[in-house]
Parts: structure tokens; sequence; C-alpha cells
């Protein structure tokens, strides 16, 4: 449990992917079965624990010990998972005799009954460091919440084996804690898992993007053109009457779709794009698809408002035959009289775009029909299905971003190479009437910006800080004084978290305009019209 | 008849510090004064311009090696234990475990005899003497981790981790925000007695102390610069680094590798603290007593009254009236942390 707990510690404060995942592969490397698999297990979310209420946690520390200290240390520290776990006391003359293992704490967590499941926590409580105490608690509580994804979780997994990160993936839902066969198998001490399991996820495929060049060397007689949709990309799975939609990275998200999963009653695999709205009638825009995304449960009345379909536009495999390895125009074919017998409210097929050479395609990517796509996908007509991202046999050519120019409001140091440095940026743009502009903020944005551009900023910063708060600078930034930031970004979206009411998707740095004063940086309309728009 | 004097009457707040009525002199005055008895040589407690200064030897080398040799008019050295006459109010030193030369100071008159803590810790220290506890009828306790929350681990544990990290990251390097007084110098130590042979890179602002600690016979094994600007950015990889956290911020830190920020200090304690510090490694070591060490303290003195400073007085104040033990939070101005 000790390990497992400073695992966790050193998790949640270390911002590089890199980093986390050598501590990831170091802690599966050392600890035994089934420990680690069941660490696995927490992290991906794939650990089944009865939740314990706030308040029972609450309850059952103020039983032990005076109120208004509790009270005092939970105003200080701000968060009940960590409150408890610091001032836990132990009984008296306790002295626990030895340190429980993960496997023990969850033993015990998912042995105990709804009514003694306070007693057997409290217990665990009592015997527990305090790191292992918060461990214990966010457990039980739900939810880690330490800045790790299943997806990562698989990808130190795969550095463990020297695997590739799709061959865990296609396995991993036929898996369960603690994956001692899986840890066997990439320890070299067992053959690979087999799983009889049905409806498994199959590694996607990939594209990259179009560099400067690329098309020059391409035949475009090679390549089919699609357009690229800016929705989810999904894969639906049916298999002996067993139906699941995976997200690009084989989470299982049937539960957030009941709408789409319940007209799922075929026998096939299909990749492609979730939207929302009716494929008959009208595709929605990417702030109606929002409304479904990032829920627990949805409600009928949203379910109806913005249904769920799928724009179809590979085949796996249909009625028991793997089609990965026949060629994208066979594929295409079978998928074309294949969705034909689909739900066409809930199924439909993405079209092929018509080109005869580059600039004709380039027209049409810059002007695409509808604003929820983002460009055009290339997909060679010959080219197998393969997982992961190769080289050559699919681009996405993205629409050029859109840019605005922003000014530089607030500065936050960086971690690890950038810790001296300021580099991430909050920048804003002017709002309100003539004479008595404001700043409001818009977005932060940490790359597309050269060292040497870093180096220049974070002296900007430095001479012109007007405020600090820890790591943060507040940077001088009026209508006379400021860095204009040239900002590109990819859409945006209504947002009522944010003062300037968007949020934009994908910003990053893409200028430095030192020759620009301040006061002809862009304006809130700018971005509200391209809102409407 | 003679009346025993009242606590209050022997030591009170005033704007300059803790003032001794009968003794005409002050505790760790934050203004120039008269006579002044220093606990220890931390910033917010030693301050240079008092007409004369009594403290441990090592306070007033100290002070020196901060304000230069002229930092007061006279000084005086106490030793541990021998009490000093100051216009018939017995005052005697007594060890604290603070930093090197931090001192309890104990003040007694007419019957009533107070002990003013200064900064203390409980947690063994090789850099200094440990804290003696000392029977009193008012013990004035700091309560910078005054709060349940605040359980320092043992130290030894914490260093682990750094070494742990260092050997999962060979190709980065550590640096550990230490205070330049005391916190740099023991960490230094606390790396030697877990092992650690190879040389430590220390930024220049801990020069001065750290040789004055090595002259007072604390072995802190081959310290180096950290400040060379020749040195290349390769010749870092796994290197241990310590230095004030501040510079860990500036432009210093740039010559290491893809650095991953330590800090020594009490506050690591709670994550959301070392999350906005950026601290990627918070280790939890502190020269300040911690809750259970306060408590234990106060139990361990058998004083009737406590009063409480700088900190978070009102949940040890709650703690004592839980107990039944009399207290107060002193209003005393001007104290920071500087030694967490």
């Amino acid at each position: 449990m000790n390990r497992f707990a400073e695992l966790l510690d050193r998790l949640v404060l270390t911002p590089s992917r890199n980093g986390k995942l050598t501590l990831l592969t170091d802690y599966f490397r050392s600890v035994e079965d089934p420990d680690r698999g069941l660490a696995l297990a927490a992290i991906t979310g794939d650990l089944s624990i009865a939740a314990v209420k706030p308040a029972m946690l609450r309850a059952l520390v103020v039983e032990r010990m005076d109120p208004v200290l509790f009270g005092y240390s939970y105003d200080y520290v701000g968060d009940l998972a960590e409150t408890v776990s610091l001032v836990w006391p132990q009984p008296q003359g306790h002295i626990p005799n030895h340190a429980p293992t993960l496997a023990e704490v969850v033993g015990r967590l998912q042995a105990a009954s709804r009514s003694d499941g306070p007693k057997v926590l409290s217990r665990l409580l009592d015997d527990a460091s305090i790191s292992a105490r918060f461990a214990i608690i966010k457990l039980v509580t739900g939810g880690l919440r330490i800045g790790v994804s299943a997806r990562l979780a698989k990808q130190a997994l795969a550095d463990l084996g020297q695997v590739d990160v799709a061959e865990i993936e296609e396995l991993w839902h036929g898996l369960a804690p603690p994956y001692t066969e899986l840890f066997a198998w990439l320890e070299g001490r067992a053959e690979k898992p087999t799983s009889a399991a049905l409806a498994l996820f199959r590694p996607v495929m990939l594209s990259n993007a179009v560099d400067d060049g690329d098309l020059e060397k391409l035949d475009p007689a090679d390549y089919a053109a699609e357009w690229k949709w800016d929705g989810i990309r999904v894969q639906a799975v049916c298999e002996g009457g067993v139906r699941r939609l995976y997200s690009r990275t084989g989470d299982d998200v049937s539960g957030a779709f009941p709408d789409l999963a319940a007209a799922m009653n075929f026998e096939a695999t299909l990749d492609g794009e979730l939207l929302v709205g009716d494929p008959r009638e009208a595709t929605g825009t990417f702030s109606d698809l929002q409304q479904r995304l990032n829920r627990k449960s949805v409600s009928p009345k949203i379910q109806q408002q913005y249904p769920a379909f799928m724009r179809c536009y590979d085949a796996l495999q249909i009625d028991g035959d793997d089609l990965r390895a026949l060629p994208f125009a066979e594929r295409r074919k079978r998928l074309e009289a294949f969705v034909k017998t689909l739900d066409p409210s809930r199924f439909d097929l993405s079209p092929l775009v018509a080109f005869s050479d580059w600039e004709t395609l380039e027209r049409l990517r810059q002007a695409p029909p509808h604003p929820i796509i983002e460009g055009v996908m290339l997909k060679r007509w010959d080219s197998p299905y393969l997982a992961g991202r190769p080289k050559g046999p699919w681009f996405k050519w993205k629409r050029d971003p859109h840019t605005i120019d922003a000014v530089l409001m607030y500065a936050q140091r960086g971690h690890g190479k950038r810790s001296s440095f300021y580099s991430d940026y909050t920048f804003g743009v002017w709002s309100g009437p003539e004479g008595s502009e404001e700043l409001v903020p818009v977005g932060k944005a940490y790359f597309g910006f050269t060292d040497e551009e870093l180096r220049e900023i974070d002296k900007y910063v430095r001479d012109n800080t007007i405020e600090r708060f820890g790591p943060v600078r507040s940077v001088r930034a009026d209508r006379r004084n400021g860095l204009v930031l040239e900002v590109a970004f990819e859409g945006l979206n209504r947002s009522t978290r944010h003062k300037s009411g968007v949020a934009m998707r994908f910003p990053r740095i893409s200028r430095l305009r030192w020759d620009k004063p301040a006061a002809e940086a862009d304006r809130i309309e700018t971005l509200q019209a391209l809102l409407d728009g | 008849m003679f009346k025993a004097m009242r606590a209050s009457d022997l030591l009170k707040p005033r704007p300059e510090g803790l003032y001794c009525p009968p003794g005409d002199f002050f505790i760790d005055p934050v203004r120039p004064v008269g006579r002044a008895l220093i606990t220890h040589g931390h910033s917010d407690h030693a301050r240079s311009g008092h007409r004369s200064v009594l403290a441990t030897q090592e306070t007033l080398d100290i002070m020196g090696l901060r304000y230069g040799e002229d930092f007061a008019g006279t000084t005086q050295a106490a030793a541990f234990g021998q009490t000093i006459d100051i216009n018939g109010v017995a005052v005697t030193f007594h060890p604290a475990g603070h930093v090197l030369g931090s001192a309890q100071i104990c003040v007694e008159h007419g019957g009533k005899r107070i002990v003013a803590s200064g900064d203390y810790k409980r947690q063994k220290d090789a850099t200094c003497l440990p804290f003696e506890p000392i029977r009193c009828d008012v013990f004035i306790t700091e309560a910078t981790f005054g709060l349940p929350v605040f359980r320092h681990p043992p130290d030894q544990d914490e260093i682990a981790r750094v070494l742990k990290s260092a050997a999962q990251f060979p190709e980065r390097s550590h640096l550990i925000g230490a205070y330049a007084l005391g916190k740099a110098q023991r960490v230094m130590r606390l790396l030697r007695d877990a092992g650690y042979d190879r040389p430590i890179y220390i930024h220049g602002a801990l020069a001065k102390l750290s040789e004055y600690y090595q002259s007072q016979g604390i072995d802190l094994g081959k310290l180096e610069p950290g400040t060379v600007e020749s040195r290349g950015k390769a010749d870092f990889a796994g290197a241990i680094v310590v230095g004030p956290p501040s510079a860990f911020a500036d432009r210093w830190a740039r010559r290491f590798p893809d650095p991953i920020s330590c800090f020594a200090s009490g506050w690591m304690r709670i994550r959301q603290r070392a999350k906005q510090g950026g601290v990627e490694l918070p280790l939890i070591i502190s020269d300040h007593a911690d809750w259970d060490e306060l408590i234990i303290t106060i139990k361990e003195t058998g004083a009737e009254e406590i009063w409480v400073t700088h900190g978070r007085e009102e949940a040890l104040v709650r703690w004592c009236e839980l107990e039944g033990i009399a207290a107060r939070p002193l209003h005393l101005v001007g104290y920071e942390d500087e030694g967490d």
C-alpha cells in the first residue's frame, strides 16, 4: 500500500509525460502481483469498490477528534481526503503490526457490506501511514484524479514489455484485474494472453498531418478524399449480441451514448465519427456535440434534443470477416453496401469528395460545406487498415487555423526544462466601449514558440511584472503597454466558465508581434462573430 | 509581605518585541533596542543595530557573518545552562534544537519562571543540540505548524525519496530548495548520513554559512559551487543541488539539465502548497515542531499557562483549553517563517 501511495504522491506532482511514464514503469517493474495489477486497475478506473460519501468520512473523523480542531484543519487544507488523511488520530497504544498491502486493502473494502463499510474503512485508516490513508480515501471516494489517463498507463505497460501500445489496447477489454497474465507476458514469462471475450476493441488507424511539400510527391489518383469531421472518433463493435462503442483509445463509451448503442444491431466493427443530429436532415455543430460530452448520465430530453449518430468511414469486420488486410477501395465497397442495411437515423456514410488535382481539393478544403468539417482526409486506395500511425497511407489536411492578435496578461512558470521560465501565457482581447476598453482573458497557451522566443518572452515578463501570485505573474498590459501575441486556434466554443464567454480549442502562439501596439490587438467582437458564423 | 510576581509583569509584548520590565531587556526584538537577548540567527529574530546583544556564541558568529562584525554595539556570549543576572532577573539559555546555536531563554524573577522557546523542534538533527524541556510556570511556544494536519515524517525517509528519485532519473538534476541557515546544512548532512558521497552543488548564498557549519565540526562532505558558468549542462546530470528556494525561479537554475524541483519544508505537507509552488518532489523536512511535538512539549514543561505566538495560535489555544491548560495568543508582530 505504501508503494502505491508513494506512486500517487509522485504522479500528482509530476507534470511531464515522460516523468510519469518512468514512475509508472518503475512501479510495475518493482511491485509484485497482485498489487501492481490492482494499482493499474485503480488508475484506469477498472477497480470497483463501493463508494464512501464525503459526509460519512467527515462523520468518522469527528467521532475521533474535536470538531473545532477538525474545522480549523479542513479550512486550512481545503481538501477533505487530504485533511482526513493528515488528522486521523491513531488509537492510543495502537501499533499496527504490519503495513497492509494494496491487495489486502482492496480485498477488505470489496468484502465489506454496506453496514460495516465505515467500520472496515476506519480499521484500515488506523493501520495506515499518512500517505497510505490518503490513497485509501481516494480509492473509496472514487476518482484518483492524478493526471494519468488509462491510455498513459497502457503506454507504461507497453514500455515495460517493449511492445506496441496497440497490442495492449487490443487485449485490454478481455482482461480483468489484477492482470497477472498480462504482466507475465510483458515480462517474457508467458505467452501473450488470448481472449475469448466478444466485441473487443481493435486499435484504430491514425493519420499524419500534411506537411509542406508532401502533396507534390503524391499522385492524386492514388488517394480518396473525405471530409474530416470534427466529432468524436468511435469504433462500434457488435459481436454475438455484445455491443460496445469505443473511443479512439479503446475506452468503452457506450454508457454515454445509449441512443446510438441501442441501434447497434449488426455483426460488424465499424470505424467512424460520432456526431449529433439526424443525418438525413442536419448535422449538429460542435457546440451541439458538446451537449453530449463529459456527461455521466444522459437525460432522455438531451438524447432527444441532441441525438447521437455515427458517420461511418471504414469497416474492420463485417459478419465475421476480418477486412483489415483488404485495400481501402475494397473495404469502402463493403462498407457502402453494409451501411444501407442500418438504421438511417443513426448511421450514414461519410461521402467521398471528388477531386482531380490538389488545387481543386485545396479550394474545397478552404470552403467546406459544414462548420463541423475541419479539413479533408486523404486515404490511399490500396492501403490496408493498419493499427497506429503509419506514415503514408492516411493524411489529414486541416483547414488553416484561425488567428487573432491578443495581449499577454499573465505568465506562469513552467516545469522541468522550463521550470525557470515563464512559459504558460494567459492572453486577452479588448472589450468595452471606446475610451474605457478593458482586456478580457480569452485563453491560455504554452507552446508554439521557439526556445529563443521563450527566452525573449521570459525576459519581457520579468521586466514588466506588476504583481505576483505564487508562480504566476501579472504583466503590464494596457492601451499603451503590452506584448501582442498572434494566437492560432482551431475553433471556438461557447463557455459559461470564462468571463469572455468563449473558449478556444487548441490555442498556440503563432507569432510574437513586438511591432504591434497593444491598443491595436483584436476586440472580443471579432471572436463573437466567429462563434455566430 | 512578598507577593509573587505576575507573569505578565515579567514579560510583556511591546511593538519592539517581548519586553522584560524588571530586567530592562527585549527577547528577539524586531527594532533596534538597548539590550537584546536573541534566541537564534534567523533574520526575523536576529536583527542588527542593537546597543548590546546577548546570545550563544554560534548565534553571534552567524549574525556577524550575515550583517558584518559591527552588527551590534557590544556582544556577550551565553553558555548553555549558565545563569546570568540582568538587573536582578536570572536568565539562562537552553538548547532549542532549531538550528545551530539556537536557544530557549529562561527568565526567572520574583518566584516566576517563564521560558521563551523561540523556534524549536523535537526531531533529531545532527547539525544542532537537541531541545531540552525546562519546567516552568509559563511556556511561550511558537505555532508555525500549530494545526493537527502538520505531522512531519522522519527526515531520513524524506531524504531517501530524493535518492530514489535521483536513481530513477539519472539524466536529470535535483534542485533542493532549502533556507540558507539551518535547513540547507541539515539537508546536506542528511544526504551524507544516507550514504550519498558525491559532491553536493550549492548556490553561492549558502557558501559562507555552510563553511561556518563545517568549521564547527559539522561534516557536510564535499561541497562544490553550483555557479561555475563554464560547466556544461551534462556535467550536472544526476547532480544534487542545494540552494535558497527563491533561486530556483531564477535564471540561475537554467544551467541544470531538466531539473526536478524539490523543496525541503514543513509546508510541503500540504499538496496544494507544493502544487502551487511548482514543486515536483516535496520534502517534508522542518526545523519547527509539528503538532505532535508542540503538544508533547507543552505537557513536558508542566507549565500552567501557555502563551502562543507566531503561527496558527487559535488551534493550539483550543487544544490547551480542551486539556484544561490556560492559554492565550501573544500578539507579537514581525516574525515570518524564514526558517522553514
